[in-house]
């Protein structure tokens, strides 16, 4: 396929593994923010032709696996109402909640549309008039721009019912969090792509200038992967701590200054709890009073939800701080399988659990 | 297999993965249990009348009616016969039953007859008995159709899953995905330059010219529809208690297919095929049925894509370009409902 190909050049990326091989000095532990990014490591087994001193570590960058239980109990409350069609993306209808989930409730008679953009929510509104409509909105700085344009529109429209459900949440300061925890120990980043698109590369300065750590955003091709790979090695050798944009046929330091506006436009930076690394502040992003109208969560008075903890046996939690591997997780493959999930991480292709299962199982080393 | 433990029938249960593998062979099988149903195979194969006849049924819910390739009625009539062609089995008669919604246009199920009629003719099966019923508004989405068949196994065919051997190369007559494809493009509203075609074909041509290559040395075959050619891999990887081996890089797809899996997320191992097939064959025999196969209109893409191995996991194993390597497991959940 073209313009697609070339960067999956078996040829090109075995060049690229020695230069890997020949700058793998000492142990790199480098964190992959993006669940994108784990998906593509795993589909092509990347990290297992890597050099053993170059560990990959899986971020948090999955937006199915980061939102707290309590918020798809929340989802489910809505999805419950009488009058409510509830519109989402096919992984969250799989996610479970606490007692219940999306795909569940649908089978009980709940009305609940898969869409693939919140623009598909917007033409169910038009079409349902006599529905009240919520899109049940999550993902990061790459979704929030159009979510945040389906509430603009259904202002300009007239259209009185439809909501969102807002679940949105910010990377860098989720990263600042990781950072400042004290379990986990990282020496370099591969930044997001899709997310960079939007915020620019500039966002990560603060991970360069105040904690000294090197920084590649990358494209989602297997050779953008281990290109970054190098880039952040080389990096180290030169003894310097930057932000590399490997991704520059998407990515601008700046990045779409549109998009951001659009954000900024329809709604407001909020404390967010997420799954595993708990309240972060102004990581979330919720819709500004002025659009209360459209905001899920003022229209059925949803109110705080009250904090739920994560199934006793599942590490989503660790995992999604890299602070434990799947592998480390004891129902992993056993109780939480992608047919039936326990946790977040094995729902959604971008879970590392999902990650391990579908791809790497048949690799997988004792448990600690 | 344990029953499933949803309370109510999910989706899923209907996707051709995992979740249905539980609501089959978990609920239904043991519940009508007797030695040929839970041979689990596309169809039945038992003695009758000193003949060696096979038997299937299966039912049509896809929406829309019509795609590009082909409509429902086409897809009834392909799929029944090529359930029966996957057994080795000539086919020789079909039923044909209507459930049809109140309201629906009566020029549409013309047009689905002159389908069935057609795609009948191609392959010189009759419908024999068939049966219709009409129900009120929503009580049925415009029309399902349910067909049977009856067909007669070839002379010397002995397709068998249990049969395949570690070291048979894993033969596939052709592109994989476009069905599903042609299917949710259409759906979705998705224009490409090149417009996606359903595969949906009457098998049964090419599996005789299989057979008449290299008779016995094709121990087994079956269409990869619902969950793919990763899930028919699966299944016969733990039927046949082995594991097989994929190379990733020959497996044919469609630059069309390729692109639309691509901005779907989607991996065409995972896409519904209607009119290809995989056959395990004797690696002594593969290079033969291979050129015969390609000899045929509907397998000149054929390529051979992988081979059985001894593994007690029964894990579907591909090769990645990279040198690396990757499990190909069963379809999980469903993004991709009524299909076919």
């Amino acid at each position: 396929m073209k313009y697609m190909d070339e960067f999956r050049d078996g040829r090109l990326a075995r060049k690229l593994l020695r230069e890997i091989a020949g700058l793998a000095t000492g142990r790199v532990r480098i964190m992959e923010i993006c669940g994108g990014h784990t998906h593509v490591i795993f589909k092509y087994g990347l990290d297992k032709v890597m050099p053993p001193a170059i560990e990959l570590i899986h971020g948090p960058g999955c937006p199915v696996c980061v939102t707290p239980l309590e918020r798809v109990d929340q989802a489910i409350e809505l999805a419950r109402l009488d009058n409510v069609m509830l519109a989402t993306f096919a992984d969250m209808i799989r996610v479970p909640g606490s007692r219940s989930s999306l795909q569940q409730e649908a089978a009980r008679g709940a009305d609940i549309r898969m869409v693939y953009s919140s623009l598909d929510a917007l033409q169910l509104a038009r079409a349902h008039p006599e529905r009240e409509v919520v899109f049940f909105a999550i993902g990061f700085e790459t979704t929030a721009p159009t979510n945040a344009m389906a509430v603009l529109l259904a202002q300009q429209q007239g259209l009185r019912n439809f909501s969102v459900f807002s679940n949105h949440v910010t990377v860098p300061p989720a990263v600042r969090a990781i950072l400042d925890a004290p379990d986990v120990q990282l020496d370099a980043f591969i930044a997001p792509g899709h997310v960079s698109l939007v915020t620019g590369s500039d966002v990560y300065g603060f991970m360069a200038r105040e904690y000294g750590k090197q920084v590649a955003v990358s494209g989602f091709e297997p050779l953008d992967i281990l290109q970054s790979v190098a880039m952040i090695l080389r990096q180290r050798r030169a003894g310097r701590a930057a932000v590399e944009n490997q991704y520059t046929r998407a990515v601008s330091a700046a990045g779409n200054r549109k998009a951001q506006a659009v954000i900024e436009r329809v709604m407001l930076p909020c404390d967010f709890r997420w799954r595993g690394l708990g309240i972060i502040p102004g990581s979330g992003l919720r819709l500004r009073p002025e659009f209360a109208d459209f905001d899920a969560e003022r229209r059925f008075a949803l109110g705080e939800p009250p904090e739920l903890a994560d199934p006793k046996a599942c590490e989503c939690g660790q995992i999604l701080r890299g602070a434990k591997s799947p592998w480390d997780c004891r129902v992993f493959g056993k109780g939480c399988t992608p047919e039936n999930p326990i946790g977040s991480c094995m729902v959604s292709s971008e879970g590392a659990c999902a990650a391990y299962y579908n791809y790497g199982r048949h690799q997988q080393r004792a448990t600690s | 297999m344990r029953r499933p433990r949803e309370r109510e029938i999910l989706l899923a249960h209907g996707s051709g993965g995992r979740a249905m593998h539980q609501l089959v062979e978990g609920l239904i099988v043991p519940q009508l249990d007797n030695p040929l149903l839970a041979r689990l195979g596309d169809q039945a194969i038992f003695e009758l009348g000193g003949a060696r006849v096979a038997f299937t049924t299966d039912s049509y819910v896809v929406s829309p009616l019509f795609f590009p390739g082909g409509d429902i009625g086409a897809l009834a009539v392909h799929g029944t016969i090529n359930d029966l062609a996957m057994g080795g089995a000539r086919p020789v008669a079909l039923s044909l039953a209507l459930i049809l919604e109140e309201g629906f246009p009566m020029a549409d199920l013309e047009r689905v007859l002159a389908s069935v009629r057609a795609a009948a003719d191609v392959t010189g099966v009759h419908i024999v008995t068939g049966d219709t019923k009409v129900v009120g508004r929503h009580g049925a989405d415009k029309l399902f159709i349910n067909t049977s068949g009856v067909g007669l196994v070839a002379d010397g065919a002995h397709i068998d899953e249990r049969r395949v051997q570690p070291g048979d190369a894993i033969l596939l007559s052709g592109t994989i995905g476009d069905h599903g494809m042609a299917i949710m493009s259409q759906r979705e509203g998705f224009t490409f330059q090149a417009p996606i075609a359903s595969d949906t074909a009457s098998l049964w041509p090419l599996v005789e010219v299989m057979l008449a290559a290299a008779p016995g040395a094709v121990h087994a075959m079956r269409d990869p529809t619902r969950g793919g050619l990763a899930t028919t891999l699966n299944e016969i990887a733990a039927r046949a208690g082995l594991g097989m081996r994929l190379q990733e890089r020959a497996v044919p797809v469609r630059e069309a297919v390729r692109g639309a899996c691509e901005i779907l997320g989607i991996d065409p191992l995972y896409v519904a095929n209607e009119g290809k097939l995989v056959a395990f064959v004797e690696a002594g025999a593969a290079q033969a049925v291979l050129a015969a196969v390609r000899g045929h209109p509907l397998g000149r893409e054929a390529a051979i894509v992988g081979q059985a191995v001894e593994d007690p996991r029964h894990y579907v194993i591909a090769e990645t370009d990279f040198g690396g390597t990757r499990i190909v497991d069963m379809l999980a959940g469903d993004p991709l409902p009524r299909i076919c």
